[in-house]
């Protein structure tokens, strides 16, 4: 469903990945391993079509994709409830009854967004996926500041809700999620120092 | 794309939002005037229409740099980009929220404010008018600005000076059209270039908002 082909991204204007290919089929994951700084987050974020990539091509259905990174979008002045419904509205998608419990939200829907805590912040942010009804998702430490049972609550509904009904995760992790998944170590796609980089478009 | 509209009007009368903040510093700057200028009514009269239309701009540039700054810390405007909302129309949006929390209440405050310049008393309604059809472009161009500065730390300023010369047309026909009202002459002219100038940044600029979030958000 996901198919990469010799992608090279760019951080700031320098090459931090090239070369690199995988392919993930409907109702799997992968799982983006490497130290800090490898480039995880820039990989992302040109699979989810935030930044050009230099060079390479990536491909999965039109309109699929969605990205969850540390920053939430989370509005503090509205409830539970309501962030939730906007990304729903905006996604054209129905709330699902189900969402609430599955994040363990429920006791806090009518909770001002501004007064949970950190981790409660986090399983609002993670619930957002549940709800726009996107089939390829591309996740940046999705666990940064969740409790155990919170990542499990996260993983089960990875598992058995999205990736069951065929659609496909691209997490960049340091924990172990618990779920089947492929891993690919970056490492070995690390850009050359000397790699020319690419044209900075926006000053052209 | 309403639902974002929504959401920008409840998060601006909710705690912090910032709504109301224009019209205070407008009414402020408009009563404070005339305790500077003195109380010469032929001199305040002269003054009131660009006295009114300047303490609007500068009341409108207040706010500018909420519109996208809060979006973007929060993290919304990355999940904003890769949602299906075309960005063109998450500035369309953006600028529209902007008006009706700033211009629409100045333009509603300005005519009851007119009296404290003892504005001429035909001009009434081509202040409320030439401000209905002008405080649009500024939001809309505002906008443009703060897509620009989005991201940077104290962008205000910087904001400001950008934003600032590209108010001059509407500035001066604004102005131009409540002072011909209050002459007693035809303030049409005036008052088509004005909605030239509000149409024509209404289509074109949301294309160069979107294309400045593209790159601002890499």
């Amino acid at each position: 469903m996901l198919n990469v082909r010799d992608v090279t991204c760019a951080r700031g204007g320098m090459p931090v990945l090239s070369g690199v290919s995988f392919a993930v089929p409907a109702g799997h994951a992968l799982i983006l391993r490497g130290p800090n700084g490898i480039g995880k987050t820039t990989l992302l974020r040109t699979l989810a079509g935030l930044q050009p990539a230099i060079s390479g091509e990536v491909t999965y259905p039109e309109d699929q994709g969605a990205y969850a990174s540390h920053a939430d979008g989370i509005k503090t002045a509205l409830t539970v409830t309501e962030n939730l419904t906007f990304w729903a509205e905006v996604h054209g998608t129905k709330l699902p009854d189900t969402i609430f419990d599955t994040f363990d939200l429920a006791d806090l829907r009518d909770r001002m967004a501004g007064t949970l805590s950190a981790g409660q912040k986090r399983r609002l942010g993670l619930a957002r996926l549940g709800v726009i009804g996107r089939k390829v998702l591309f996740l940046d430490e999705p666990t940064v500041s969740l409790d155990g049972f919170s990542v499990r609550l996260f993983a089960d509904w990875l598992q058995n809700t999205h990736l069951a009904a065929g659609g496909v995760a691209v997490i960049a992790t340091h924990v172990d999620l618990g779920i089947t998944a492929r891993v690919l170590e970056l490492e070995p796609f690390k850009a050359a120092p000397d790699a020319g980089g690419g044209p900075d478009e926006a000053f052209l | 794309m309403i639902a974002l509209l929504l959401r920008d009007l409840r998060l601006a009368v909710r705690a912090g939002g910032g709504f109301g903040l224009g019209l205070a510093f407008f009414l402020i700057v408009v009563v404070l005037v005339p305790f500077g200028v003195g109380p010469d009514q032929a001199l305040l009269s002269r003054v009131a229409p660009g006295i009114l239309w300047v303490a609007a701009l500068l009341a409108a540039l207040l706010s500018l740099d909420r519109i996208f700054a809060l979006d973007f810390e929060d993290g919304s405007l990355t999940l904003l980009a890769t949602s299906p909302l075309p960005l063109e129309g998450v500035a369309w949006m953006k600028a529209l929220a902007h008006w009706i929390t700033t211009g629409l209440p100045l333009t509603v405050a300005a005519p009851p404010l007119g009296f404290l310049l003892s504005l001429a008393p035909e001009a009434y309604l081509y202040v409320f008018v030439s401000l209905l059809i002008g405080t649009p472009a500024l939001s809309v161009i505002g906008t443009f600005g703060a897509a620009l500065t989005v991201g940077l730390r104290r962008g205000g300023l910087l904001l400001s000076l950008l934003v600032l010369p590209l108010y001059i047309p509407t500035l001066i026909f604004g102005a131009e059209a409540v002072r011909r009202g209050a002459d007693g002459l035809d303030p049409f002219a005036a008052l088509l270039l004005l909605g030239g100038i509000t149409a024509g940044t209404f289509v074109l600029l949301p294309i160069a908002t979107a294309a400045v979030l593209r790159i601002n958000l890499r």
